[in-house]
């Protein structure tokens, strides 16, 4: 990409962005590990979330992420075709459309909110994703629907772990 | 009627200028449209790029914006300026923050007459950039080319040279490694086209002829020796630099017996021109270094 | 609703922050995470130690779960992938179920990745804090232990394939060998001699196919393929379709004379096994040596499938045999196996892919392997160098890296063309004495005995021009002359050298159906479109998919001595799968909580192992067939279906860990 140095007059303040990143186990958080091995570098943004397959992502966790303050909610999953447990990644990408389709209803921009196909040998495409996202996020600024956390029984993370999750409205 | 917008670039206004007339020619003969563009300017070639980016890309984007205007094809038929052009789109098209870039460049420091009033000139990416050899294959056809022939150019070998800019790396209207569209508008002339000339694509020095001139200078003799051997009496080419690389300094190279090199380098819409009966005044003839005659010679001339 | 699980009481968490030597810490603040750890809800005691994986880490642990009554363990260290079963391990050991265990991943996801401390140390803290907050609802689990098939499945018949299966026979295993060809031997057949011994491939290769087929304990199975595979590690089953060879097998006893009788009197058809340099008959056998030792018929070639109208002179003359069947088809069996080996080889690059090499047009010019072909006394020309125009070269060019090391086709080096090329041109040498110039741009003989190789070619008076060929064309007037104009970078000149036969080195990729077979076992491709290993350092003969296994060429390019080398491994880490006799399986299955199951029958059709049945108004999940992908419990419209291990609530303590900072 060309290296573009213009002048915008002077940045915001130094917000960088938090985002949650669901990850499946067999391709994405694999290539992470690549990315990892192999040294690459990118933006320290994302805090990946471990799940098995990308169909085990419930939308009620993008939800409940941008609730709790994420800026970004990123989802990995196989490439069509490729989920190990064959068909999970459909369903996520199901689950995703429609997710997204209320969160654009509720304004969120769409950068906010992505689903990537990336496969354990895509260690350079997570990185670019990675950059990317954070950069458009930390254009775009802090995402604006986190909800106090008084609204939240049970997350005094003392003792009582029944959470009841209340749905963002 | 085909019409076309027409870029010539520097060259084909000075050294090159025999190409812009035969192929205005030629257009005309075969009933097809062409108007020079308004107000183009220079596209920046190979040496601007490597100054700055993204000034080059701005300065080839004006001409891609002017073009816009009409709605039609932009006729390129200097390889080098068909080439940045093209990458210059290519480009465009692919980094939309780049587009925009340029664009607000351009909206904020150019316009265009519209009516009584004047625009800013912007360029949305609709442009499409070809050569005369995809153009005349493509649209115009061999065929019809053939049946305009009153001239046709027999007992003369011709060695068909693409060089390098419009095959690498992009080559959206022949193929890469093997083109043939020289070789069947060629053919329509009624010559014989050297099909095996293995050296078709290859670098002829291009402006390591200023800077390292042993090397172009080898780089063209080994392509000049190489259509001699195999019988060529003329190189045909479709760019003004080749033209004159491969033309202009035989007089510095010697063949394989020690003999001097005398390769006439003519555009190839030169000889399509001759063909068609064409004169050789309008077809830009009579001015080059290497004098074609004997080489034309092979066959009667009706003048 | 998850609770705290009942029987352990208050979580008492342990954190242990891996330094990694320098890996992490270099990037991390070790002790501020630890630090930072102390003073989180539930933590009991938070450390932080060098090499936490070493046997005094897990020690530590095992001692602060006994000292410090802990009842839940957090690990911030490397991958999960690498060491959660190390640390579960440790767990175990020290008195804790296992699953009362996170890891946090802040090696490959932090400290290889970031370079500000302050922001690698911030995202290793909020990790470890969500990992905190999730292990506290954790369940104590137990693995589910099934029992393994004792017998063993090896895809392709080649060197890799024929080795495995030859080991783990020899142990006593029962191994279904499945070879699409006619013939099991592979490549390697195909070769003649072989670097850097110049042993005689069939020589070499022969014995070990005629043990195959003697071998007790090994089936054999030519013409056939997988086409399906189900159930899981231990347990599989392999669906395996044999193509007809439109020949009785145990009725042939290869006498040939069905080749002789046939009503062709010469070949028509392009052979090959000779690549197309020569043409056999409809019913011949690959090559001399094939095993199993029995002819076939291509219905593409032969009259009688063609017409239905051929003397049949081939049945005439095995009427006492009476092998041939043309009425043969194909048919399907499914097999069971505890393990399969993935031993698929490799295709060669196709060269008409760079038309400036000329292979397809120019008569003279070859690839690699047609020439193994060529100097094989058992090929198209009987080991004679002749070439297509009947001529004998006396100058040939050979040239390396044709589609690899190459942005624009394979940019992985191919390994095995530096020594073949010089294993070719000594060969070419000895029975032409042509001049040889071999155009290379770096020399890789890296094996054993490899640079003595190349020394001792380099003695035979072939030349070498480090520089890649740009272009091979006609020379002008002698056709039959091919130039090739390359820039020897050594001398600093551009050379023009005519030749006769031109040899490229073409290099190794994946078979076309790669993708295909991958996706049949459940494995994966790394970058270049091999097989992905799981490891490439410390894993490289297996997979993710436990249970299959991979070995030779179809996992990387490589040569003879590392394909049995890494067929060995294959073969060992089966038999220890096979002999452990059970395999414990993750427990990080699904499962229904009947109370809250509407019955709305969601979630049935959904899953793809077929694990969730219907009765009674309520859904119900095998435990055995769940794989634990989790697609049913994110269906469910009323939460009534949970999982071991990735529970929502589990999830959302995670969320929140990693978002209290946002």
């Amino acid at each position: 990409m060309l290296e573009v140095t213009e002048d915008r007059g002077a940045a915001p303040e130094e917000f960088e962005p938090t985002i949650a990143a669901f990850f499946c186990n067999w391709c994405t958080y694999l290539a992470a590990d690549l990315a990892g091995t192999s040294r690459m570098k990118y933006a320290p943004n994302a805090r990946v979330i471990r799940v098995m397959c990308s169909g085990r992502i419930d939308p009620q966790f993008v939800f409940d992420a941008f609730a709790k303050g994420a800026d970004g909610v990123l989802i990995g999953g196989c490439h069509p075709g490729d989920c190990h447990y064959q068909e999970g990644n459909y369903k996520a990408l199901r689950r995703y459309r429609l997710t997204k389709r209320v969160l654009d209803a509720l304004g969120v921009e769409p950068e906010r909110f992505r689903l990537e196909w990336i496969s354990a040998a895509e260690a350079d495409r997570l990185r670019d994703v990675m950059n990317e996202m954070a950069a458009q996020i930390k254009a775009l600024g802090p995402a604006d629907f986190s909800v106090p956390d008084e609204t939240f029984p049970g997350t005094d993370p003392g003792l009582d772990a029944t959470a009841e999750e209340a749905v963002v409205s | 009627m085909r019409e076309y917008d027409y870029y010539p670039g520097c060259s084909l206004k000075g050294t090159g200028k025999p190409y812009e007339e035969s192929l205005l020619a030629v257009f005309d003969a075969l009933g097809a449209r062409v108007d020079e563009l308004e107000d183009w300017n220079c596209c920046g070639a190979t040496a601007y790029m490597a100054v700055d980016e993204l000034e080059a890309v701005a300065l080839a984007t004006r001409n891609l914006a002017l073009a816009e205007q009409s709605g039609r094809d932009l006729l390129t038929p200097c390889n080098a300026c068909w080439l940045v052009l093209n990458k210059t789109a290519g480009r465009l098209s692919n980094d939309t923050g780049l587009h925009n870039l340029v664009c607000t460049a351009l909206e904020s420091t150019c316009t265009v007459p519209r009516g009584e009033e004047a625009a800013p000139l912007t360029y949305t990416g609709s442009v499409s950039v070809r050569h005369p050899l995809d153009v005349l294959i493509n649209d115009i056809g061999v065929d019809a080319i053939t049946a305009k022939v009153t001239n046709p150019l027999q007992g003369i070998t011709v060695a068909p040279y693409y060089g390098c800019q419009i095959v690498r790396p992009l080559s959206p209207f022949d193929n890469q490694d093997n083109p043939v569209t020289m070789d069947s508008l060629l053919g329509a002339t009624g010559c014989t086209v050297l099909e095996d000339y293995p050296f078709k694509t290859r670098c002829c020095g291009a402006s390591q002829m200023m800077t390292m001139p042993d090397v172009g200078l080898d780089l063209v003799s080994m392509l000049l020796a190489d259509a001699a051997a195999r019988g060529a009496d003329i190189v045909a080419v479709a760019c003004p630099l080749c033209q004159f690389n491969l033309e202009a300094y035989q007089g510095r190279l010697s063949g394989g017996n020690g003999e001097p090199v005398e390769m006439p380098i003519l555009y190839f819409t030169q000889l399509i021109g001759l063909a068609l009966g064409i004169d050789k005044k309008t077809l830009g003839l009579g001015r080059s270094f290497v004098n074609p005659e004997r080489a034309l010679a092979g066959r009667s001339l009706d003048e | 609703m998850s609770e705290l699980s009942a029987g352990n009481g208050t979580p008492r968490v342990g954190v242990y922050v891996c330094h990694c030597g320098t890996n992490i810490s270099a990037t991390i603040d070790v002790v501020a995470a630890q630090q930072a750890a102390e003073t989180l809800p539930g933590v009991v005691i938070s450390r932080e130690y060098k090499y936490m994986c070493s046997d005094p880490g897990q020690e530590i642990i095992k001692k602060d779960i006994h000292d410090l009554d802990l009842n839940r363990v957090v690990v911030a260290s490397c991958s999960p992938c690498l060491h959660e079963e190390t640390f579960r391990k440790a767990v175990a050991d020290g008195g804790l179920n296992p699953y009362y265990f996170q890891m946090v991943n802040i090696r490959e996801h932090a400290a290889w990745v970031h370079k500000d401390m302050a922001a690698a140390t911030a995202k290793a803290n909020d990790l470890i804090r969500a990992a905190v907050r999730r292990v506290r609802l954790h369940q104590p689990l137990e693995a589910r232990r099934v029992p393994v098939d004792p017998n063993v499945m090896v895809v392709g018949g080649g060197i890799a394939g024929i080795h495995a299966a030859l080991t783990m026979a020899d142990a006593g295993k029962h191994v279904y060998l499945v070879e699409r060809e006619p013939s099991i031997g592979g490549h390697m057949a195909m070769f003649d001699k072989t670097f850097p011994t110049l042993d005689c491939a069939a020589c070499i290769l022969t014995p070990k196919m005629t043990r195959v087929r003697a071998h007790p304990n090994i089936e054999t199975m030519t013409m056939s393929e997988v086409t399906a595979v189900d159930g899981f590690v231990g347990n599989y089953t392999v669906t395996v379709r044999h193509n007809p060879r439109f020949i009785i097998e145990d009725a042939c006893v290869g006498c040939l004379e069905c080749i002789d009788a046939c009503v062709f009197r010469n070949g028509k058809t392009q052979d090959e096994f000779n690549l197309g340099l020569s043409k056999r008959k409809p019913i011949y056998i690959p090559f001399p040596q094939a095993v199993p030792q029995v002819v076939l018929i291509d219905p593409a070639g032969c009259i009688e499938f063609r017409t239905g109208k051929c003397k049949k002179t081939c049945v005439e003359v095995c009427a006492e045999r009476n092998a041939i069947d043309f009425q043969q088809e194909a048919t399907t069996e499914d097999i069971t196996v505890g393990a399969v080996i993935v031993a698929t080889g490799f295709e060669t690059f196709d060269a008409t892919r760079l038309p400036r090499y000329g292979y397809g047009n120019l008569d003279g010019v070859y690839t690699a392997l047609e020439v193994e072909r060529l100097v094989n006394a058992s090929g198209p020309t009987d080991g004679e160098i002749v070439l297509r125009n009947g001529r004998k070269p006396e100058a040939i060019g050979v040239i390396h890296c044709i589609g690899s090391r190459d942005k624009n086709t394979n940019e992985y080096c191919s390994r095995v063309c530096c020594m073949y090329s010089l294993k070719l041109s000594h060969l070419l040498k000895e029975k032409t004495d042509a001049e040889i110039y071999e155009f290379y741009i770096d020399m890789r003989t890296a094996g054993k005995g490899f640079e003595e190789f190349y020394n001792r070619v380099a003695e035979e008076g072939i030349h070498f021009i480090r520089g890649k060929v740009a272009d091979v064309y006609p020379e002008a007037g002698n056709p039959d002359k091919l130039v090739l104009q390359a820039e020897d970078t050594l001398a600093g000149m551009v050379r023009q050298i005519p030749v006769d036969m031109v040899v490229l080195a073409t290099g190794l990729e994946p078979r076309q159906d790669a993708e295909d077979v991958r996706r049949t076992f459940n494995i994966t491709c790394s970058g270049g479109g091999f097989f992905m290993e799981r490891h490439p350092k410390l894993a490289p003969v297996s997979t993710f998919t436990d249970g299959v296994f991979l070995a030779g060429a179809c996992q990387g390019p490589k040569d003879i001595p590392d394909t049995v080398a890494q067929a060995g491994a294959a073969a060992a880490e089966a038999l220890a799968l096979i002999d452990a006799g059970f395999i414990e399986l993750e427990p990080n299955t699904a499962f229904v909580v009947e109370e809250n199951c509407s019955g709305c029958k969601t979630c049935v059709g959904l899953c793809p192992f077929n694990s969730i049945s219907y009765a009674d108004g309520k859904a119900q999940i095998n435990e055995v067939l769940c794989k634990g992908c989790g697609t049913c419990v994110a269906a469910c419209p009323s939460g009534a279906i949970r999982q071991n291990l990735f529970d929502d609530d589990e999830i959302f303590e995670e969320i929140a860990g990693v978002l209290t900072n946002a």
